[in-house]
């Protein structure tokens, strides 16, 4: 029979993620609801608690664990913080094309600072003329001698303003089929983060721009092979992008659920709590309906990913599927709510706004049905 | 290298204690899948044989009595840092009362041996007897102190301990072995940390039954257990609303009365 039991131990993880976001990240949310910045205590917290060592190999002063772990804290933590979840997300989606790419002489550099939360990270792909469509950016890399010589800029990349550590992604000045995937870092001049987004949702974490002017890069900064970059990001991207998006969708979802039955319990209407009323009660079985789903395919995803498959088709369902349930959801615990739904004193109409932002991240919707379809018909 | 055994109890997790049922034959509690955790001042007093061990290198053994499930809070303090878990489950040790409890624990330390301190928790959140400790130094033949919210420890002989009182606390010097029954003020636990979750992988539970203690089915669980529970309740725990009527004078004079009535001035 397939067993889908968490062991032992991944419920002890479960544990300490959980008693980590109620102690360490709850405490934190209204001030980085109120200023839409991103809370020093948090990212120290985070690193303390080893959150960002999760998957990164032992020989580099990571804990080697795995993806189910992973999706495992990201759902505790976005349970209680959406915006840290996203930005620790993508602190695994900067690390991932060091750990699968990186020559031995990287990894020995990046990963163990990254490992403790030293060194902070992003992946910066997206600029104004690619996102859905990668192959239409327009940083672009020229050669001199080895060294390659970066110019253009980068559009809603997470941590744009706090990463040290970023892989990047630019063409060919002179050849629309070659890419280049590089890790910089912060002693290389060159590059810096300019403006910075203001979010419906997911406050207080980071999205912003990044520019480069005569970035010069020396040839042992790359990742993969020259001129086969895309592949680099791309596969990071579509499994370790797709699947962060799941556990913070996931962990959403199961916000919304909790609020949603606290409010029904409570709120008294006709002498009886709302919650004796079916169509409050169609509304909780549906969410529920949509996190025991979205659960299977995310946790079946990242059970492929930790047998060493390849899982980006399945986790291309499991984020389609998952975000989109999270928007359903904030929807429905906003509507359980009534009008006070829409009063910031309630932490759903958080979740509404989050919920807005979960689509887009790591491939829309449409995006994830394109991928899926291909797979299908494959 | 001094050898100290920390006592501790799986409890149904207090923040569901509303869903806990009482079962009206038997009077024992019916634990309606509330899922059992560790209990929480026994985490205080795991926190202290951690901090020993920081500062003057300790072995530290995790002693719990319960359902084969507890294994997982032994597990759980060998993941914060224990060197040794031992859980001792057995049918016999059920219905246990404070006294039984006790006397299984305290032919536990025995077995373990050498043992220079014994920490318990002041009272677990379900019993709540605060006998568990008393009994067992009893038992054991050492020297007790209970209710400590300060340990400087001294050297191998002697410990010196505060223990709260009412208005203050007590300061004293106890020679070792002895029992600490500890409270929550003692310390700050700290967090389950993913490392120590790893570090546990290679950290094994022993199980001793009624058999690898050498004691008699008679003297332990529900048998050797002098005390019945005879009756246990839930207490309604409503409030009442009174609204005041009458000018901001008239109410305040009014509040005022209600709070000396209620003897909370
Ligand atoms: C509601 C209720 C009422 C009860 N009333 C009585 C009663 O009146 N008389 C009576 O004798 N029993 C009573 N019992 C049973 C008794 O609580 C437990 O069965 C007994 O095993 C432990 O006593 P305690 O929980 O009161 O421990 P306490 O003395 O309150 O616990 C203090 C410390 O002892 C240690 N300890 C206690 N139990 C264990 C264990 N199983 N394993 C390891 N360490 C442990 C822990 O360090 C704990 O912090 C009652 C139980 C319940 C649930
Ligand atoms: C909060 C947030 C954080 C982000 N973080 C990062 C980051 O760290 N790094 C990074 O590189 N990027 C990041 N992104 C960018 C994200 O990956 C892109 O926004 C996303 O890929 C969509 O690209 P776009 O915004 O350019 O939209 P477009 O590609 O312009 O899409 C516009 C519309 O066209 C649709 N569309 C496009 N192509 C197709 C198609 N083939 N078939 C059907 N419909 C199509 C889309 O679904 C959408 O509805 C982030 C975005 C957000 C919102």
């Amino acid at each position: 029979m397939i067993d889908f039991t968490f062991t032992e131990e991944q419920e002890m993880f479960r544990k300490a993620a959980r008693e980590f976001a109620e102690t360490k990240l709850a405490p934190q949310v209204a001030e980085m609801e109120k200023t839409g910045e991103v809370s020093d205590a948090v990212v120290k917290a985070l690193g303390e608690a080893e959150m960002m060592a999760i998957t990164i190999p032992e020989e580099y002063g990571g804990l080697g664990l795995g993806y189910t772990e992973r999706l495992i804290a990201l759902e505790e933590i976005s349970r209680v913080s959406v915006a840290t979840a996203m930005m620790l997300q993508v602190f695994a989606l900067g690390i991932e094309p060091i750990v699968k790419f990186g020559s031995e002489e990287l990894k020995h550099k990046y990963l163990p600072g990254l490992a403790s939360g030293k060194r902070l990270a992003t992946t910066a792909v997206t600029e104004a003329t690619g996102g859905s469509d990668p192959t239409g950016i327009k940083s672009a890399y020229t050669k001199d001698g080895d060294t390659f010589i970066v110019n253009g800029r980068k559009c809603f990349i997470t941590n744009s303003h706090l990463a040290d550590t970023i892989t990047i992604l630019a063409k060919a000045d002179d050849n629309p089929k070659a890419f280049c995937a590089f890790v910089i870092d912060k002693d290389m001049p060159g590059w810096k983060p300019t403006h910075k987004e203001h979010k419906v949702g997911m406050r207080g974490c980071n999205t912003g721009e990044l520019s480069f002017e005569d970035l010069k890069i020396g040839p042992e900064q790359l990742l993969g092979e020259e001129g086969k970059g895309l592949r680099v990001t791309m596969a990071a991207i579509g499994d370790v992008g797709r699947g962060g998006m799941v556990g913070t969708a996931l962990g959403l979802q199961a916000a919304c659920i909790e609020e949603s039955i606290k409010f029904a319990n409570q709120r008294i209407l006709y002498g009886k709590p709302i919650s004796a009323l079916q169509t409050i009660q169609n509304k909780i079985a549906e969410m529920k309906i949509d996190l025991e789903a979205g659960r299977l395919l995310g946790y079946r995803a990242a059970a492929i990913q930790d047998v060493g498959g390849r899982s980006s088709n399945e986790f291309a369902v499991a984020k389609y599927y998952t975000t989109e349930a999270a928007q359903k959801a904030a929807k429905m615990a906003v509507d359980i709510h009534g009008g006070y739904g829409c009063m910031e004193e309630y932490p759903v109409s958080r979740f509404w706004r989050d919920s807005a932002v979960l689509g887009p991240s790591a491939g829309t919707s449409d995006i994830m049905k394109v991928i899926i379809a291909r797979w299908a018909m494959s | 290298m001094l050898k100290i055994v920390v006592c501790v109890k799986a409890v149904p997790d207090p923040k569901l204690a509303c869903d806990l049922k009482i079962d009206p034959v038997t009077k024992t509690l019916l634990r309606c899948d509330v899922p059992m955790v560790l209990n929480s001042l026994d985490k205080h007093a795991l926190e202290a044989a951690l901090q020993i061990k920081a500062e003057n290198g300790a072995y530290i053994c995790v002693l719990s009595m319960g359902p084969p499930e507890a294994g997982s809070i032994v597990k759980e303090c060998m993941a914060l840092g224990a060197d040794k878990g031992i859980l001792l489950s057995d049918p016999c040790f059920g219905g246990a009362d404070a006294y039984a409890t006790a006397y299984t624990l305290a032919t536990g330390v025995q077995k373990i041996g050498d043992v220079d301190a014994v920490l318990c928790g002041m009272a677990s959140s379900d019993g709540a007897t605060e006998w568990v400790g008393p009994e067992m130094a009893v038992m054991l033949g050492m020297p007790v102190v209970t209710r400590v919210r300060e340990i400087i420890v001294g050297n191998d002989e002697s410990w010196e301990v505060k223990s709260a009182l009412e208005n203050g606390y007590r300061r004293m010097r106890v020679r070792l072995p002895a029992l600490l029954t500890v409270t929550r003020d003692l310390n700050a636990p700290r967090a389950l940390s993913f490392s120590g979750i790893i570090k546990a992988r290679k950290k094994v539970i022993t199980q001793w039954r009624l058999d690898d203690l050498g004691v008699s089915a008679e003297t332990v669980g529900i048998k050797g257990s002098p005390t019945i529970v005879t009756e246990m309740c839930a207490v309604d725990n409503a409030r009442r609303v009174t609204f005041l009527e009458g000018t901001r004078e008239e109410k305040a004079e009014q509040l005022l009365q209600k709070l000396i009535e209620g003897g909370l001035l």
